[in-house]
């Protein structure tokens, strides 16, 4: 792929995650956030790190289908430090606006509410992700270990998705969508490993 | 007649409420720089109606209020716009906005409440015949929704009570149950839930009679919007606002407590009392701060209080009872 397609892409994907972001801003700046500003900054910090984790793990299934398409790999990284931030505005969103800086609140929260405690460790496990993130720390760990480190991903995934169910009404469905793409995407990776492994197998070398 | 039923106009050809509202303020204005203001705002809606015939022609007819001492003082509004763009209507769909966008569809007239159960003799309520039965009175009320956001309404109704003495219920009836208006077709949405539609709720008797439960017609001095319950709901200010029933169809009065929508789908999230209470959590969150709406972000955070502060009207009728069991 030439360099200026390259770059040309990676600003739009930039703006593309940034697009959440600047309207929170651009919101807060002009008073118009909707009738609950608090909730409206909480539901979209989360549902974008929602949508970028799920757009994050779509990279390897898709690049293993089309092999064509394999420098899809340079947005990966982008896209999952673009989740962890918005994990950490959402947290954030937490933290200040419905504990109110409340130690003892929050404690009670993460103890007492699984939603909390589960989204607590959703966080945490992006949290070594991102501070891995650097090509130093690759290198500096091995390509093997920071593999499997980053594994944790589909934990995180896991944990953000229950999350999301258990801070819902029940009966509510509206996080059935994202689920159902998680789980093709992580069902994908076990099926097409075996796919692989049976072309190996019937294909003479 | 112009009047047609609901499932014989597409949605294609309901004319989106945000239009409509704009024609008929267009016309008002055009109107009452010419002719007296109240004939021309009567004019406008029936012009309004013979433009676009639609179902949901009555939300926002003034309404004539006489004041009333048991109106809560001293709480800034909410803004109209808030209070009918941010509702929780599931029938309607589970986002906000999306009663105000969906709610056209609601036939509010003809409108009948049937009444049934313990009483002398079961009776249907025409809505036009309700809405004489007494003044109306603009109540403001402290409004706490149970996901932890609270809002100020400035209601019209009376107390329900003189609606209930008027149904004559015997003395078997213990508890009053509330039933929704429910059409699958309307109401599509629905089936974004699991919920077992009409949506059901209920008082003890006592609560039900309690002059500060308010049978609502209106809001902001006007019929109210669709979205918010339209054309007749009760108010329960000092319970969490799902108690709150809205688009009422059926009132039974019943001998033990009845089953409601709610506390059907998560008895330990909803309880069938849901008294508004800043000392019991709902499992998932703390009921000790509310959210108000309308104000920025960091301003939005206050206490909630006990009985949404209307225990002095209140606090009597649980005397006894253990308020973190029967939350």
């Amino acid at each position: 792929m030439p360099k200026s397609i390259l770059v040309l892409l990676k600003v739009l994907v930039w703006c593309a995650c940034l697009w959440a972001f600047v309207n929170l801003v651009w919101g807060a700046a002009t008073n118009n956030l909707g009738p609950d500003p608090t909730a409206t900054i909480t539901f979209s910090t989360g549902l974008a790190t929602l949508r970028l984790l799920t757009i994050s793990l779509a990279i390897t299934p898709v690049r293993r289908l089309i092999p064509k398409l394999n420098w899809l790999i340079r947005f990966r990284r982008l896209l999952g430090l673009f989740a962890f931030f918005y994990a950490t505005l959402h947290m954030l969103t937490w933290v200040a606006l419905y504990a109110g800086f409340d130690v003892n609140a929050m404690s009670v929260d993460i103890l007492k509410r699984r939603y909390i405690t589960v989204g607590m460790a959703a966080w945490l496990l992006l949290l070594p992700l991102a501070a891995t993130s650097t090509n130093w720390a690759i290198r500096k760990m091995g390509g093997k270990c920071w593999n499997r480190l980053h594994k944790l991903v589909y934990l995180a995934a896991v944990c953000g998705v229950i999350h999301y169910w258990w801070q819902v009404k029940p009966g509510v469905l509206t996080p059935l969508t994202i689920t159902l793409v998680l789980g093709v995407l992580l069902l994908a990776r076990p099926v097409l490993a075996w796919s692989q492994r049976r072309r190996v197998r019937t294909v003479p070398a | 007649m112009l009047i047609r039923k609901p499932s014989d106009i597409p949605s294609s050809a309901i004319t989106p409420k945000e239009q409509y509202l704009n024609r008929r303020r267009f016309l008002r204005n055009v109107a009452s720089g010419a002719v007296a203001v109240g004939a021309a705002a009567l004019g406008a809606d029936r012009l309004t109606q013979v433009f676009s015939p639609k179902v949901a022609a009555f939300a926002g007819t003034k309404l004539q209020t006489v004041q009333s001492p048991l109106t809560t003082t001293g709480e800034q509004l909410t803004s109209y716009e808030d209070v009918t763009h941010y509702n929780n209507f599931y029938e309607f769909g589970v986002q906000k906005s999306d009663p105000a966008q969906n709610a056209g569809g609601l036939p509010t007239r003809p409108w009948t409440v049937h009444v049934e159960g313990h009483v002398k003799k079961a009776k249907t309520f025409d809505i036009d015949a309700l809405l004489k039965l007494r003044p109306l009175e603009e109540r403001v009320y402290r409004h706490r929704c149970v996901e932890a956001w609270s809002m100020v309404i400035p209601w019209v109704g009376y107390s329900l009570s003189e609606f209930i003495n008027q149904c004559e219920p015997l003395s078997g009836a213990k508890y009053v149950q509330f039933l929704s208006y429910y059409n699958s077709g309307v109401q599509r949405w629905a089936s974004q839930t699991t919920i077992d539609w009409p949506y059901s709720e209920g008082l003890r008797m006592d609560e039900a009679m309690n002059p500060l439960t308010l049978l609502t017609f209106g809001l902001y001095g006007e019929v109210l919007p669709n979205q918010n319950g339209a054309p007749i709901r009760i108010v329960v200010p000092w319970k969490y606002g799902f108690k709150s029933a809205k688009s009422i169809v059926r009132v039974r009065f019943v001998d033990r407590q009845p089953s409601t929508t709610w506390n059907e789908m998560a008895s330990n999230e909803y309880g069938f009392y849901s008294n508004v209470n800043p000392n019991v959590d709902h499992p998932r969150w703390s009921q000790k701060v509310e959210r108000r709406i309308g104000l920025p972000f960091w301003q939005q955070r206050r206490a909630t209080l006990m009985f949404n502060g209307y225990g002095d009207q209140v606090a009597s009728l649980y005397t006894g009872m253990d308020l973190r069991k029967d939350f």
